[in-house]
């Protein structure tokens, strides 16, 4: 990009100046088909605005009147847990996933194959349903011990697995499949030099993965992964069908009081857009973390940008902000 | 220190026994029977022809590629291998990583990691590996950065950097573990020609200051100064070996006749 390093420009420009001849003032092309797009998605966007304000089915005064009610808001925190939890499974199973999938030992290869392949292969809803049905299948107390052999502790498996432990795990354990993919694409994505570099000064493997590859393989897996998360808050939303009382299904009970369906389902929409919000502005910045070192200028935060703008208003040479921020 | 090994600096001493090494890609026989001995304190320079083996003999060395059939020795010790009532047995994953410790390689494309200064590649083995201080290996570090010409560089990362001083971080990193031997796989290869010269004198340095090489190069100039043995590799085995001077100019064999008179 040109505006990367706008001070290189300024300082050539004066000593130039004197023979140098005169700038071009062409009559730019005329492009007739952007002012008839612009103009109707401009009545596109006029109807819809008109729709959101004086449509009177969207109740906007019911929804800032429920947008912080208490069950709204405990639906939220509900929302964010299941979206955090699964998230923390999602990504250390996906690390240790990708790790066995390329280690060189065959049967943990397997094995994760064989896992990315049934997880993958099933509806989350369905992984959902069975989760909260798992007494039906390993019965109502779970042992600790030896396998086939005797066992040392017992846990009654309705208490421990609640519904909201049932949804954090089929969510995490569905997203962990998707996530060794991405984390997979990532480490193969380091050069094969940077392994041999750090075996030869005499890291060994786990220490390698560790602290080279893993690093570098950031830079490919943090981008998916902030769309696996932004993704994951609205799935997390399927857990109101086994009785998690989340963001979803707290909106739901609220239209069941008041017979009311459209400003819940605002109130829903507007905390959605909030927190995908959030966590997009997080993953610019965790990316740009990760970037350091791996091109000389970094995108400008929006504050640098901000800065930038004001400086060219003032006709002084911008300075390259971005190259003093790489830690 | 903590070297695992510390060189006796007597040149009669042998540093690197390869003895009769074959080893094959698949069906490409890329080593077939090769042997070679470097001394202590010796420079021994490979040269050959692209594909010859060259790279693919000095990875045998620090067991980045293992061996078919021959053995590889280095400071008495079996790369690789121990050696127990007359049969080898494949030496752990712990053991290769600690024997690689007294071993420096410096690679074509510099492999420095694109995510740490240069100082943070520097103290990087030396911190994780040896166990040392931060502080300790920091102070060490810059040293070794002083020597290499970086010494304002260190907070610099790899990509701010030219390909010739990149390299040379690559080489304080390696020297960074004390190595005992120092493999250098063609360092200047990667670099444009106004570069080659502040690499190759700090490598000219490292030889003057006793360290035992075994470095692949094309640049013939550096062999003859400062090679101790010249070997000249095609097809897979050493087709010439001997004293770096005798070897450049007046070389015996007629396939080093055409591959010096190409290269010249
Ligand atoms: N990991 C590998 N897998 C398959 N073939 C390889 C591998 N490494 C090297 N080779 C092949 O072995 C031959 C010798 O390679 P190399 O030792 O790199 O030669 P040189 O360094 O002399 O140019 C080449 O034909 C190369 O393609
Ligand atoms: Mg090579």
């Amino acid at each position: 990009m040109s505006e990367n390093n706008p001070a290189a420009g300024a300082d050539e420009a004066p000593a130039a100046a004197e023979s140098r001849p005169a700038a071009i003032r062409a009559v730019p092309v005329r492009r007739p088909g952007r002012w008839i797009s612009a103009a109707v998605l401009l009545v596109f966007a006029a109807m819809f605005v008109n729709m959101l304000l004086f449509n009177k089915n969207f109740g906007w005064d019911l929804v800032r009147k429920w947008l912080f009610w208490h069950t709204i808001v405990h639906g939220v925190w509900i929302t964010l847990q299941l979206t955090f939890f699964a998230m923390v499974i999602g990504i250390v199973g996906g690390v240790l996933l990708a790790v066995m999938r390329l280690s060189t030992n065959p049967v943990s290869g397997s094995a994760a194959w064989a896992y990315t392949w049934f997880f993958r292969g099933t509806p989350v809803l369905v992984q959902l349903l069975f989760w909260n049905n798992i007494a039906a299948l390993v019965g109502s107390d779970i042992g600790f011990g030896i396998p086939f052999g005797p066992q040392f502790f017992h846990l009654d498996t309705n208490s421990t697995i609640t519904r909201f432990s049932a949804a954090v795990l089929a969510l995490g354990l569905n997203e962990a499949a998707y996530m060794s993919e991405i984390v997979r694409a990532g480490i193969l994505s380091v050069d094969e030099g940077q392994t041999e570099a750090a075996a030869s000064l005499g890291m060994r493997r786990a220490k390698i993965t560790r602290r080279i590859v893993l690093p570098q393989a950031m830079r490919v897996i943090i981008p998916p992964t902030g769309n696996e998360t932004i993704s994951m808050l609205k799935t997390s939303s399927l857990a109101s069908v086994i009785g998690v009382v989340e963001l979803t299904d707290a909106s739901e009970s609220a239209i069941h009081l008041y017979f009311k369906a459209i400003p819940f389902y605002v109130v829903a929409s507007l905390w959605y857009l909030f927190f995908t919000t959030i966590l997009s502005i997080g993953q610019f910045y965790i990316e740009r973390y990760y970037a350091r070192g791996s091109s000389r200028n970094l995108p400008p935060t929006p504050f640098q940008k901000l800065m930038r703008t004001n400086l060219s208003f003032r006709r002084r040479p911008a300075f390259t902000a971005a190259r003093e921020v790489p830690r | 220190m903590t070297a695992d090994y510390i060189p006796s600096g007597n040149r009669n001493q042998v540093a690197v026994e390869i003895e009769d090494v074959y080893k094959s890609f698949g069906r490409l026989e890329v080593l077939q029977g090769v042997s070679m001995t470097v001394r202590e304190a010796e420079v021994a320079c490979l040269i050959g022809p692209s594909g010859s083996g060259k790279s693919t003999l000095l990875r045998c060395v620090n067991h980045l590629e293992k061996i078919d059939a021959g053995r590889i020795s280095v400071h008495g010790k079996l790369v690789g291998y121990h050696e127990r009532g007359g049969r080898l047995h494949e030496m752990h994953d712990r053991d290769v990583a600690r024997q690689r410790r007294t071993i420096g390689m410096v690679f074509q494309r510099f492999n420095l990691f694109p995510h740490k200064t240069a100082l943070e590649n520097v103290i990087e083995a030396p911190t994780q590996v040896l166990g040392m201080s931060r502080e300790a290996a920091i102070a060490e570090a810059r040293e070794h950065l002083e020597m290499v010409g970086l010494s304002d560089k260190a907070g610099s990362y790899p990509t701010q950097l030219s390909g010739g001083q990149q390299q040379r971080v690559a080489i304080a990193r390696a020297l960074a573990m004390r190595p005992a031997l120092m493999l250098f796989d063609e360092p200047t290869s990667a670099l444009d020609p106004e570069l080659v010269g502040d690499v190759l004198a700090v490598m000219r340095q490292l030889a003057e200051a006793g360290m035992t090489m075994i470095v692949v190069t094309h640049e013939m100039g550096f062999a003859r100064d400062v090679g101790d043995t010249v070997a000249f590799m095609d097809g897979g085995v050493i087709v010439e070996y001997g004293d770096a001077r005798r070897v450049l100019a007046e070389p015996e064999h007629p396939r080093t006749q055409a591959f010096l008179a190409k290269v010249r």
